[in-house]
């Protein structure tokens, strides 16, 4: 952490986006946590992202639950409406919020602790839920807020900062959002923004549950080497399948790729997304093909990185249930609360 | 991989931060001072109140704070990094004040002859002549009286100073002024001579002086030969001679309506004098435009605020006149015209010519040196335009004794500028005298020092002020009249202390150690001006424009550090860092550290001899 405050004075040619506002508007307040934590390069990328997307920053709104991963959202998007949630039960909240009022941009922060252990069932029944959010895990597998205990994303045989090996098996996230019917997965590393941001920009696109696994280093207990979730480990087995750029859906597209090495797809809203391929086999419209090649790299010890799979032809939440269009905030009592003869008709229809 | 694979051709090596200028340049205020004076050293000293050694910080390097702190031509402000910083900031981006700083550490002052030299208490046999008893000759004699020289300054007039005393108006500083910091240098055990002017250099030469240093300023005022200048000539007077009789008191009025012609500083003195001496209706006329004026901008600005018109792009054709008294001046109109090689000319408007009536004229249209008293015989080359062939380094002229400085060597400068060339006259002297080559040129004292106090703790203040430049106070619209109240009031201590925070430190210096780094990118997070980015390496002008932010500013350098896990290298842009000290808060490792970087020119004494070094 720092004592004082970001000066306000930026680069004389830093650029403003269509609505008007700075990269500089989206920040949060000062960042409390360790020199060097993968979490703040993540919260930089946020910004970076939901400038160039020109995202109105009060139709944002971040949710999170309890532990480092969960404190940054005070640290980005200083205008937007938060709530800061008990342990591993952001997913709750964030569905109750989005079921009554849909129109707002949903993003869900939350860390290894709080999604693999104590939240693990809330984590697993929002993503086959298919609320549209975007959910990042910043996941630095170790407990940093109580001093470098393994936590449940920690690789078998990796080494606490003391020496000793894990001799658990990891929760991987990846593979269980997979499994559990997400319709946008990604991992990323807090320290390739180039990567992560238009990662970022796609899953804030995506109409559905949008999930991203941010290898995140806490450089206070889990840089070391032996650590699997370090900037070195990271960056030496990095195995990224491709790499996205993100069209939001009013940009004309004036990049042009040679055939072959560019997969595009269109998602809902109209976006965009071009993957340059890195791995040419790989196909990240194919569920069951991408968890078999997670598992299969993983096994090397590699970290697969990329979008990893991405289901165009999404519905979220709202169509599963067919819910009204308006958001709660804008029905009048009338429609909230239609009255006796209703409420009979609505029981007789029942009985 | 690391140094092989980055150093193809045309990609930038690691800057070495061990070259003194490279992070003295960083410090662009103390760069553009001709005397290096270490600005920010004396500005955080007088945010702590530490008004007495921020003023011995400014003596050692300028010899007159408190004349300098109202009068310097400042080039510092123009180069402050505050300057470009405020960008978006203020309708009107501001440098740091700070000329009129160095005069709150001045006003503040206690006694501070303490920890001023001593005379020599035992002299060296070695006599030195100083010519003129202005800024430059007194510098000179400062540095060279306490190592035991006997140094004999000669003025013309009765008293030190030269023009500082001679041709700025009192309103702008006041003569006890003048007098405490010439004096402080007179009571270095030093000879003055005043109301002597030397005649003769021969003369001189032969009185058996080791040296003979020529700080005789630039003393004669140009004159305007157009018809009506003999006839009308009882009311035309030349500026800085006009001056010099108001500065001892020989001229105390002038006629109702007066045209001053010229637009440098000398005729903003001659116009804002005439105010306070009876002058009603006074005007500045100028042959070229306002901006290209060469009065410093707050100069027209502070003649402009008493409510004198300036009058641009007239050229003075005839003085008119009846019955031997001046009536007034005729002026042709003329614009700006490019040639064909895209020189800047004027030419006639072809608008008829316009006649301004006037009781009086000041002609302040230039200076030229003269140096009737130097024979031409005695050993000095002059060059064509009868300047003296200087050396500029050592300010040595064509005779191995004789050295000049101030506006006597390379015409008229300012008072920053004379000092400057004493310190190297003296430097030049000293080593002469010690059998030395001028040539070899002492290198600075240099110290580059960690700030670290604790994990967040700097022992300087990294937290930026976000005030805009505050306004110096003016005395009450009466005292104006007067010519020997002073004007600007200084800021007072308060005030002083938060125009001082608007310094950013400059010279506490963002030192990065590549094998500490782990490329977490904490400090390009945070960086407030986006200065930081890792990338590929690359020439400068590629790499320039791969940045986070561009780096347009080529006069700043781009600081890269190889030797990356990565193969990446470290830029940093030099050009709008506010010296905040974050990216070493956040930096994990200590890859990033604040190191206070103090440069401090070597005076004439045994610091700056070649053979004293190496013997140490």
């Amino acid at each position: 952490m720092t004592y004082i405050t970001k000066p306000r004075l930026h680069h004389p040619t830093l650029p403003i986006n269509k609505i008007g506002f700075t990269r500089r508007d989206y920040e949060g307040k000062i960042s409390t946590l360790c020199a060097g934590c993968g979490h703040d390069s993540i919260s930089a990328a946020l910004i970076q992202a939901c400038w160039e997307l020109d995202i109105e920053p009060h139709r944002v709104a971040k949710l999170s639950g309890i532990g480092c991963s969960s404190k940054t959202p005070d640290y980005f998007l200083g205008s937007s409406h938060g709530f800061n949630t008990v342990h591993g039960r952001m997913p709750s909240v964030l569905t109750g919020a989005n079921l009554a009022n849909r129109d707002l941009i949903y993003l869900g922060i939350s860390g290894d602790g709080d999604s693999a252990s104590i939240g693990l069932g809330q984590f697993a029944h929002v993503m086959r839920r298919g609320v549209n959010m975007t959910y990042i895990l910043e996941n630095n597998g170790v407990y940093g807020l109580t001093k470098g205990q393994f936590s449940a994303t920690a690789d078998a045989g990796s080494k606490s900062k003391r020496g000793i090996a894990n001799t658990e098996a990891p929760v991987d996230t990846v593979s269980l959002a997979l499994l559990l019917g997400a319709t946008f997965v990604a991992r990323s590393f807090s320290g390739d923004k180039k990567q992560l941001v238009p990662l970022i920009k796609a899953a804030l696109a995506h109409q559905g549950a949008a999930f991203i696994d941010v290898v995140s280093p806490c450089v206070a207990f889990n840089n070391h080497s032996g650590s699997t979730k370090s900037y070195d480990y990271v960056r030496e087995h990095n195995d990224a399948v491709n790499r996205l750029d993100f069209i939001a859906s009013r940009e004309p597209i004036t990049v042009d790729y040679e055939a072959g090495e560019v997969a595009s797809v269109q998602q809902h809203d109209g976006s965009v997304l071009r993957l340059r391929k890195i791995d040419p086999g790989y196909d990240a419209t194919d569920r069951i093909a991408a968890m078999h090649y997670i598992q299969q790299h993983q096994a090397k010890g590699e970290v697969v990185t990329g979008l990893l799979f991405v289901d165009p032809e999404t519905e979220d939440l709202h169509a599963h249930l067919n819910t009204a269009q308006t958001p709660f905030n804008r029905l009048g009592p009338k429609e909230l609360c239609p009255g006796r003869a209703a409420l009979d008709k609505l029981n007789a229809s029942l009985r | 991989m690391l140094d092989s694979a980055n150093l193809k051709e045309g990609a930038l090596r690691s800057t070495d931060i061990r070259i003194p200028d490279y992070f003295h340049k960083v410090v662009d205020c103390q760069w553009a001072c001709p005397a290096h004076t270490p600005v920010p050293e004396y500005i955080r000293l007088i945010a702590a109140g530490r008004y007495d050694d921020a003023y011995m910080v400014n003596w050692t390097s300028n010899v007159f704070p408190g004349i300098l702190g109202r009068t310097c031509d400042r080039p510092c402000e123009p180069a402050c990094r505050r300057g470009r910083v405020e960008d978006h900031q203020a309708e009107k981006p501001e440098p740091v004040a700070i000329c009129r700083l160095k005069r709150v550490a001045a006003d503040n002052k206690s006694d501070i002859r303490a920890h001023l030299p001593k005379p020599a208490a035992r002299k060296n046999g070695l006599k030195i002549a100083c010519v003129g008893g202005g800024p430059a000759s007194l510098t000179v004699a400062r540095d060279l009286a306490p190592l035991g020289y006997h140094v004999k300054v000669f003025d013309q007039d009765p008293l030190a100073g030269g023009m500082i005393r001679t041709q700025i108006p009192r309103f702008r500083l006041p003569v006890e002024v003048i007098d405490e910091e010439c004096g402080y240098v007179l009571d270095l055990g030093i000879e003055f001579r005043g109301g002597k002017r030397i005649d003769s250099m021969k003369a001189l030469l032969s009185e058996g002086y080791d040296a003979v240093f020529v700080g005789s300023g630039a003393p004669r005022g140009r004159d305007l030969d157009i018809p009506g200048r003999k006839e009308a000539a009882k009311n035309i007077h030349i500026g800085i001679d006009w001056l010099s009789s108001v500065s001892f008191g020989h001229i105390e009025k002038i006629g109702k309506r007066v045209v001053v012609l010229g637009g440098g500083n000398t005729a903003m003195d001659c116009c804002r004098s005439s105010k306070r001496l009876g002058g009603e209706d006074v005007k500045v006329i100028v042959r070229s435009g306002y901006d290209e004026m060469k009065a410093s901008p707050w100069e027209k600005e502070d003649a402009t605020h008493e409510g004198i018109p300036i009058l641009n792009y007239m050229v003075p054709m005839e003085f008119t006149h009846r019955n031997g008294s001046l009536t007034g001046v005729l002026f042709e109109k003329v614009k700006v015209e490019f040639d064909v090689q895209g020189r800047r000319k004027l030419v006639p408007t072809g608008e008829p010519n316009q006649h301004y009536e006037c009781d009086d004229v000041l002609v302040a249209v230039g200076q030229e040196n003269a140096f009737p008293w130097i024979e031409r015989e005695a050993g000095i080359e002059f060059d064509d335009s009868g300047m003296p062939v200087v050396d500029k380094a050592t300010f040595q002229s064509t005779h191995p004794k004789v050295f000049f400085g101030g506006d006597a060597a390379f015409g008229p400068k300012n008072i920053i500028w004379a000092v400057a060339h004493g310190h190297d006259a003296a430097v030049s002297i000293d080593k002469l005298l010690h059998g030395e080559d001028l040539r070899e040129r002492p290198a600075p004292g240099v110290t580059l020092i960690s700030q670290k106090m604790g994990i967040h703790e700097w022992s300087y203040d990294n937290d930026v002020s976000l005030d805009e430049r505050y306004v110096v106070p003016w005395a009450e619209p009466g005292k104006l009249k007067s010519i020997k109240i002073e004007v600007e009031l200084g800021f007072d201590p308060l005030t002083g202390f938060k125009e001082a925070r608007r310094c950013l430190n400059c010279d506490v210096q963002t030192a990065f150690t590549a094998s500490q780094c782990i490329e977490c990118d904490a400090c390009v997070d945070i960086c407030p001006m986006d200065c930081i980015t890792f990338t590929r390496n690359g020439d400068e002008a590629d790499l320039r424009q791969r940045l986070n932010a561009p780096a347009k500013n080529l006069a700043q350098d781009l600081y890269v550090q190889d030797g990356l896990k990565t193969g990446r290298v470290m830029v940093k842009d030099e050009d709008v860092c506010l010296h905040c000290g974050l990216c070493a808060e956040r930096c994990p490792t200590g890859a990033w550290d604040m190191q206070k970087f103090l440069f401090q020119m070597t005076d004439a004494g045994p610091g700056c001899r070649t053979r004293q070094r190496k013997a140490a």
